[in-house]
């Protein structure tokens, strides 16, 4: 057994340890630590197999950034622990349902391998040899030239949902101060000031 | 054990240990002189005198502080979360550290040089901000708390600026190797220019000039340095996220900050001083070793931050944020399109 056979069953058995435990722990707060502890594991496995640029990616978009927005919220959230116990059942079936159809999904794909070993070789678009080029230009290749319509409409999507997030929560309250930063830049002492000679016992 | 074995995996991993605990001795002596270096210039700001009594000129300050922290009691709260408030100050000091792995400090001189080593970088730094919202939930305690809910929107507004410095970078480098794109700087804008020979005028600050500034200040947010300190602002929240800590885990999240800061100069050095380049290819300044330049860059970065730190006033909360997503986040993205826009037209891009 090698070196990265060694690595890949650390990683592995971390990452499935770990998403136990993200559904398993008591509290909220540690089940998302949990849930980074798995991103981290699953970069590891993108590493082993050569895809660096991959497991970067999910670091820095779903560790550094999307994790700490959920760790945000759930660190704000006051709840009751005994309450989400109770409410485990309800959603057991729907839950069990998801489960039922991605292992069935896995056995297929891991199915058509052992039928036809030679499978995984008619891929669509040829994997260029990792030697050749690096898997940064590769993604770069494919994702600009092949796949640019998807790439854009996904750009559109999020774009959508980023406009209707700020629709729904943007409310323009009238009643508070706001600072202009370009208008205090703007002023000079000239507007600012007025002098008024104001004589004695007359007020102005 | 056979010597193919020995050869292949034994003594590889030596040789990155020996690497590793070489770099990190000299990074934590040197983060030791930078602290004093910050006090000093703090206090000549502030005509005071800064330490000057452990040692000659107070030059052992950082070794004292270092032992009164170390033979402290550790205080846990009770009502703290153990594990989770003993992680933090771990989280937030072997992420810095481990970052200067993949640095090169002069030409060849790294323990990893990976080919994504800037994106590695970018990553690690994105991770920092865990150490302080772990320690401020884990505390159990309102100011700790608040700290990690400012840390938390701070450090993601501004990873959104710094990211797309490194974009424009990264388009004149065509590489995200940290020795390529000091090699890329060897020859730019001032050659273009008319210099005969190569100088600071080719390095990246010159030519990215305005992103230059954006990552600088960047830089300070992101490692929570003053004027942008307020996950830890300590008029209005005591010492922040590090309020309930004391002793070793106290010193830890302090290493922690330091090791961050000389990271982001370390950084700035290589994406846009030209990291271990002499300022001019010429007799006397190429015959000093390239580490002599790095460093001295370097610190020529830190002085700027601390200048910085000593001059300006704390901005206010919404005064940050304003900064991050309504100035840098835009001046940034028109500045990727320029970039590549001018890059193309020129025909100076990389292939």
């Amino acid at each position: 057994m090698g070196v990265a056979a060694l690595f890949f069953y650390l990683f592995a058995t971390v990452t499935v340890a770990s998403a136990f435990m993200v559904i398993a722990s008591r509290n909220p707060v540690h089940s998302v630590l949990f849930l980074i502890l798995a991103f981290f594991n699953a970069a590891g496995l993108f590493m082993l197999t050569g895809a660096e640029f991959l497991a970067l990616i999910l670091i820095v978009v779903y560790v550094g950034a999307v994790a700490v927005l959920f760790l945000f919220v759930v660190m704000m959230l006051d709840v009751d622990f005994a309450e989400m116990r109770e409410g485990f059942l309800q959603y057991l079936p729907i839950g069990g349902i998801i489960g039922i159809i991605l292992l069935v999904e896995l056995i297929f794909v891991l199915g058509t391998t052992f039928v036809d070993p030679q499978a995984a070789s008619v891929a669509v678009q040829p994997i260029p040899d990792m030697a050749e080029t690096s898997n940064i230009k590769a993604i770069g290749d494919l994702l600009y030239t092949r796949y640019i319509f998807f790439f854009q409409l996904a750009g559109i999507i999020l774009l959508v949902a980023m406009i209707g997030a700020i629709v729904l929560t943007l409310s323009h309250r009238t009643d508070v101060k706001r600072q202009n930063i370009a208008d205090q830049v703007a002023r000079d002492p000239e507007d600012a000031i007025t002098m008024h000679k104001v004589k004695p016992g007359e007020g102005i | 054990m056979d010597a193919a074995f020995f050869d292949s995996y034994i003594w590889p991993v030596l040789v990155i240990l020996f690497q590793s605990v070489l770099l990190l001795v000299l990074l934590l002596v040197f983060v030791a002189y930078i602290l004093y270096a910050d006090r000093k210039i703090f206090a000549a700001v502030q005509l005071r005198r800064g330490p000057n009594v452990v040692g000659p000129w107070g030059l052992l300050q950082s070794f004292a502080d270092l032992l009164k922290f170390v033979v402290k009691e550790p205080i846990i709260p009770a009502s703290a979360n153990k594990g989770v408030f003993l992680l933090a100050p771990l989280v937030a000091g072997v992420l810095a550290l481990s970052a200067w792995a993949v640095i090169p400090v002069a030409d060849g001189w790294s323990v990893a040089d990976p080919n994504l080593g800037l994106l590695f970088v970018f990553a690690i730094s994105s991770l920092e901000v865990y150490g302080i919202i772990m320690g401020g939930w884990a505390s159990n305690s309102k100011y700790p708390f608040l700290a990690s809910l400012r840390s938390a929107a701070q450090m993601v507004s501004y990873e959104v600026s710094i990211g797309f410095v490194i974009i424009t970078v990264l388009l004149c480098v065509g590489s995200l190797n940290l020795t390529d794109v000091v090699n890329a700087q060897q020859d730019g804008l001032g050659t273009r220019l008319g210099m005969p020979v190569n100088s600071f005028l080719d390095w990246h600050w010159l030519a990215l000039f305005p992103m230059f500034i954006i990552f600088f200040i960047s830089a300070i947010a992101e490692t929570n340095r003053p004027p942008f300190d307020l996950p830890e602002a300590e008029s209005e929240l005591v010492a922040g996220h590090m309020v309930e800590y004391s002793s070793t885990p106290f010193l830890l999240f302090f290493l922690g900050e330091f090791v961050a800061i000389t990271l982001m100069c370390a950084l700035t050095t290589l994406l846009f001083l030209g990291g271990w380049l002499p300022i001019i290819d010429i007799a006397p300044f190429n015959w000093l070793p390239g580490i002599f330049w790095f460093v001295l860059k370097g610190m020529f970065v830190f002085f700027c931050m601390a200048m910085v730190r000593s001059i300006v006033p704390r901005y206010r909360y919404d005064q940050l944020m304003r900064l991050g997503w309504k100035v840098f986040l835009p001046i940034s993205l028109f500045m990727v399109f320029i970039t590549a826009f001018v890059l193309q037209y020129m025909g100076w891009a990389q292939s």
